[in-house]
């Protein structure tokens, strides 16, 4: 892949949407991963337990996943310099699974410094899960 | 128990250093389904202007999360961690996190405030390499969600 030519990018371009499937599984990689190996996103009981209605995605695999549709936009991951988001609702994940659906569009395209700002929309089962979810590019 | 606002301003001692390599940045990658081959294949990452494969933006947040203990296992913070949830992540990256870097990170309360009974706490953890060389700063808000009634 190459970064995204800065002249190709207008304000109103919009990016995905992209449905990306989140399994238990996904969530036992992530836990490895990251090494946040909280139960709540792994062990059904525990969550019950805790007044959670299922296991939930963590706030950090849904943020990760939203950023790789913006990763594959700008053609290299490199290039995304700011990412940011508010963990508004939890990604209820059954055991047969579930999905996200991440939406973009570009907000920003400053020329002069070379920076595109995408906004995402990130939503599963029809409602939004991050607030506020921007991510800043960098292009030539 | 409330959290300890004496905290804000404390900045504790760096965390690390944690070793960064290729198989770790290919394990984060496939799980947020980060399919760029600058993840995976060190030619392609060459060919992009980097030393070696590069960690996906929000893999920082695993050298954050590990400064972030410290603080939170304090006990005179006075944060209970079975209360906590994460309320938001903010990344601004320096330069990518790279296969071969030794990161380190150095945690500073920047603010603790009460709201609708609960306790909003921000952390800034800056990551650099142990050469130094600043990698990306992390600002965490935790949610410590209030006792009952």
């Amino acid at each position: 892949m190459a970064a995204r030519a800065l002249a190709t990018v207008s304000v109103g371009e919009t990016v995905g949407p992209v449905t990306v499937p989140v399994t238990r599984e996904t969530l036992v990689a992530y836990a490895n991963a990251s090494g946040d190996q909280n139960p709540i996103h792994q062990d059904e009981e525990f969550a019950r337990s805790v007044g959670l209605p299922d296991v939930i995605a963590h706030g950090m695999w849904t943020m990760g996943a939203a950023g790789s549709v913006v990763s594959q936009w700008a053609g290299d991951a490199g290039r995304v310099v700011e990412y940011g988001t508010r963990f508004t609702k939890p990604v209820v994940v059954p055991v047969t699974g579930t999905e996200l659906v991440v939406e973009g569009t570009v907000k920003g395209v400053d020329v002069e410094a070379g920076r595109v700002t995408v906004e995402l929309t990130v939503s599963a089962d029809g409602a939004k899960v991050l607030g506020r979810c921007v991510a800043v590019v960098r292009l030539d | 128990m409330a959290v300890n606002a004496d905290f804000v301003g404390r900045t504790y001692p760096p965390d690390g250093p944690h070793p960064v390599d290729a198989a770790l940045v290919a394990a984060f990658a496939a799980a947020v389904g980060a399919d760029d081959p600058v993840h995976t294949d060190p030619e392609a990452a060459r060919a992009a202007g980097y030393a070696d494969v590069i960690a996906p933006p929000t893999m920082a947040v695993r050298f954050a999360q590990s400064a972030d203990r410290a603080y939170v296992t304090d006990p005179e913070a006075g944060i209970d961690y079975s209360r906590v949830v994460h309320g938001e992540q903010r990344f601004v990256h320096h330069r990518p996190i790279t296969a071969g870097d030794e990161v380190v990170g150095t945690l500073t309360v920047d603010q603790v405030r009460q709201a609708g009974g609960h306790s909003m706490v921000t952390t800034r953890t800056e990551l650099a390499t142990t050469g130094g060389e600043a990698l990306a700063t992390c600002v965490s808000t935790i949610v410590v969600r209030g006792g009952e009634g």
